[in-house]
């Protein structure tokens, strides 16, 4: 663990006006990340293109359903409650699978980052990705960061304005297709595309275009690091999933103080590795210096160390000087012990435990789950009916969800109310014990239905009766209890 | 209340000044950027006042650039719904009852305005849930006076019962055999007494046989020779077990001896010929429809 003076971070200087009262509020400092080379940065690029490929091209993907269902692999189709993700097929009323995802998203997230750090911050993370696709294309137009801070110190002329132009022109274009694609998701992607550009997608898709393309360009064109330090939750709790065994960007002060610049030639007896290049500070996206220890602002990109790591080549130096280490393995080498790590610790197999045991209820969910399902609604108004010859009548709504892509013909039985019989409204057949009700395919089917019984056999206000519904081609059955009312005895 | 604003010693960031039991606060300050969003607005609201009716007068308020009012929104709501309305109105008026019942698209739209004109016309007498009540007709069961038919439904919606302003209502009334005479108090009790034997509760064969004999004669023109009833003259079943009046020997005595007639209003005057409609649909459709 670095020593408490170490973490004093400069930015809260830049709080203070000149009379000595602090400001309430803080400026902007504006960051200029500088171009690096190395594994990170590597690691970096390839997820930037694998998940933006993911996003750009998922909803394009096709999965056959079979007619009159649609053919889109992955598609919330908002209008008809439904949602298919590949061979899964959710109705709006199974949403709870979703919060088993999210559920075992947010675990997945407690562990790795128990485990690595911010690795979600730093790789992952949509305003990561899009802020580093932003920057990869400010660096392309304006330079790099000499160059960048140059041209904004410059008074405005005609090439500032170009290179300006250009590139919040590039911004406004990668913001409308991260804006369009999101779309694709909610609509068949081929058909709302050549409606968008033909003017005949509703005004909720131009909406929701227009929005979403608002916000990728203020995020990760103007806000970018502004977003992970005031408007991002997760970086101020993050720290409850670290312990001294998690890998995180760390600087070796054992090995970096004193620092100093350092002339060729110069002995290394008596100081540190620490040339105090600022390299490490000039790369970093969100503007920190490393070597104050490990704050609230750093997303664990890791580009301090390929910066560091570059440097250490040229001086001839060994490599890792900000390296990813736990705080445990540098008290451990500042001691002149050897590092060790400890991946299986209590708080990772909790974590992976919930996982697992998330995953288990969500796979047994989807197997063991029905491709039917009935739900009874009692009448309220009015609770029974005496006719005429003593018996009583009791009225139901009966919702019947077919889930399968074949119409079926199901069987409905009733139990536990001696000599009652049904009639559904609407059909020939009265009076019946076993009743037909024919569903369409995918699709809810709604029959109202009259169960009368005799008054001898009606003995409380309030008797338990059970529907059983049956599908005799494939012998699923479906039960539901509810209740048949009479008078008080 | 703010103190003295000093450096705190373990972070080396200055305080607010501000302290509690020996806990400073530090300025961490917010970004000004997150000031100018509020700024924003707070600009943005004026534009509300501006746009919509906002500032109360001593005898109004600001109509607001935009000329909208709630009111204006409601009037517009409704007259959108009723032009909706106007072409499943017009089929319901065209069509016969038996075709609305066949068209799923107008039975649900019927049976919804049935639902809605019978809350506001109806549930007074019928109930809410159309049980009725004594002296008010169960419309749910399977009991008809005058008719379960769409038909006959249909008619009675349309012309009442016993409703003078209406021509061509329906009409029919029972003696008042105790209050006119035409019976004398031992007549009406054997009357009685025979009426219970049709559901089993006779406690007097010999009076039943005499009160069959009257009943013969006075009776069974409209309620028929065993009792059945006629739903051509509203004369109800004596031998079921729905009672609009009460079945106890004391109800059915005074029944005789009084007379029963109750009215229902001709619904033609009130209310337009779609509706009538939809409600017959409805009522039809309550569970004792024929």
């Amino acid at each position: 663990m670095a020593a408490p003076e170490a973490m004093v971070q400069v930015e809260d200087a830049t709080s203070f006006k000149a009379g000595g009262k602090p400001s309430l509020y803080a400026a902007r400092n504006r960051v200029y990340p500088k171009r690096v080379e190395g594994l990170y940065r590597r690691l970096k690029w390839i997820a930037l293109v694998v998940l933006l490929g993911i996003y750009y091209i998922a909803p394009w993907l096709r999965w056959d359903r079979g007619p009159g269902i649609p053919d889109q692999a992955f598609l919330v189709d908002m209008p008809n409650e439904r949602a298919y993700f590949l061979f899964i097929e959710i109705w709006a009323q199974e949403v709870y699978y979703l919060t088993g995802v999210l559920i075992l998203a947010a675990v997945g997230l407690f562990l790795v980052t128990a485990l690595g750090g911010r690795v979600w911050c730093g790789y992952a993370c949509p305003q990561t990705v899009w802020t580093d696709l932003f920057m990869w294309v400010e660096r392309k137009i304006e330079g790099d960061r000499n160059a960048r801070m140059k041209l904004d110190k410059q008074s405005l002329s005609g090439g500032k304005v170009v290179k300006k132009a250009l590139k919040h022109g590039i911004w406004l274009l990668i913001a409308l297709l991260t804006g369009g694609a999101w779309i694709l998701y909610f609509n068949d992607a081929p058909t709302v595309t050549r409606e968008i550009f033909t003017g005949q997608a509703s005004s909720k898709v131009y909406f929701f275009v227009g929005l979403f393309t608002a916000t990728t360009y203020t995020l990760a064109g103007w806000a970018r690091e502004q977003v992970c330090t005031y408007m991002c939750p997760w970086p101020r709790f993050q720290a409850a999933m670290f312990d001294e065994d998690t890998l995180i960007v760390t600087y070796q002060a054992w090995r970096g103080e004193p620092r100093g610049k350092h002339h060729k030639g110069q002995s290394w007896e008596e100081r540190g590795d620490c040339v105090a290049c600022n390299q490490c500070v000039a790369v970093c996206p969100t503007g920190i210096d490393i070597r104050d220890g490990n704050q609230l602002e750093c997303i664990g990109c890791g580009l301090c160390i390929d910066a560091c790591d570059t440097v250490m080549d040229k001086i001839g130096r060994p490599r890792g000087l900000i390296k990813l280490d736990t705080n445990a393995n540098q008290l451990r080498r500042a001691k002149g012990e050897s590092p060790r790590l400890r991946f299986l610790r209590p708080r990772t197999v909790i974590y992976t435990l919930a996982m697992a045991a998330v995953a288990a209820v969500m796979i047994w969910g989807l197997t063991t789950r029905s491709s039917m399902h009935i739900n009874v609604l009692h009448d309220r108004a009015p609770l029974y009916v005496p006719l005429s010859d003593g018996s009583i009548r009791n009225g139901y709504t009966i919702k019947i969800s077919n889930m399968r892509r074949d119409a079926r013909t199901l069987t409905l039985t009733i139990d536990r109310v001696p000599g009652a019989t049904m009639t559904v409204v609407g059909q020939e057949r009265k009076d019946v014990t076993i009743a037909l009700l024919d569903v369409g395919q995918d699709t809810v089917g709604t029959f109202r239905l009259f169960v009368t019984a005799p008054g001898t056999s009606v003995t409380d206000s309030a008797m338990p009766l059970v529907f059983l519904l049956m599908d005799p081609a494939s012998g699923e059955a479906q039960h539901y209890e509810t209740v048949f009312r009479g008078p008080e005895p | 209340m703010p103190t003295k604003i000093e450096k705190d010693a373990y972070t080396g960031i200055d305080t607010t000044g501000h302290e509690w039991d020996g806990i400073t606060e530090l300025n961490r300050p917010l970004p000004r950027w997150w000031l100018y969003v509020l700024y924003a607005t707070i600009i943005w609201s004026f534009g509300y006042y501006v746009a919509y009716p906002s500032i109360p007068g001593i005898t109004g308020h600001t109509p607001g650039v935009l000329g909208w009012t709630m009111r204006e929104q409601i009037r517009d709501d409704l007259a959108a719904a009723r032009a909706d309305q106007a072409q499943f109105r017009s089929a319901i008026e065209e069509r016969s009852l038996a075709e609305i019942r066949q068209d799923p698209d107008l039975l649900n739209f019927a049976l919804a305005g049935g639902r809605a004109a019978f809350a506001d016309n109806c549930a007074p007498c019928h109930g809410t849930a159309a049980l009725g009540g004594k002296g008010y007709p169960s419309l749910a069961d399977d009991d008809w006076l005058w008719g379960g038919t769409l038909e006959s439904i249909h008619i009675t919606l349309l012309h009442g019962i016993r409703y003078a302003q209406n021509e061509e209502t329906r009409q029919n009334e029972m003696p008042r055999f105790g209050v006119d005479e035409l019976l004398t108090s031992d007549q009406i009790d054997d009357v009685v007494e025979h009426v219970l034997s049709y559901t089993g509760r006779s406690e007097d064969a010999a009076a039943a046989a005499r009160g069959a004999e009257i009943y013969t004669e006075q009776c069974a023109s409209c309620h028929g020779e065993q009792g059945e009833g006629n739903m051509e003259l509203g004369a109800p079943s004596l031998r079921d077990e729905v009672w609009l009046y009460g079945g106890e020997r004391a109800e059915i005595t005074e029944s005789v001896a009084y007379s029963r007639a109750g009215v229902m209003p001709a619904w033609s005057h009130r209310l337009d010929a779609s509706t009538i409609k939809m409600l017959t649909v409805y009522v039809h459709s309550l569970g004792g429809g024929q």
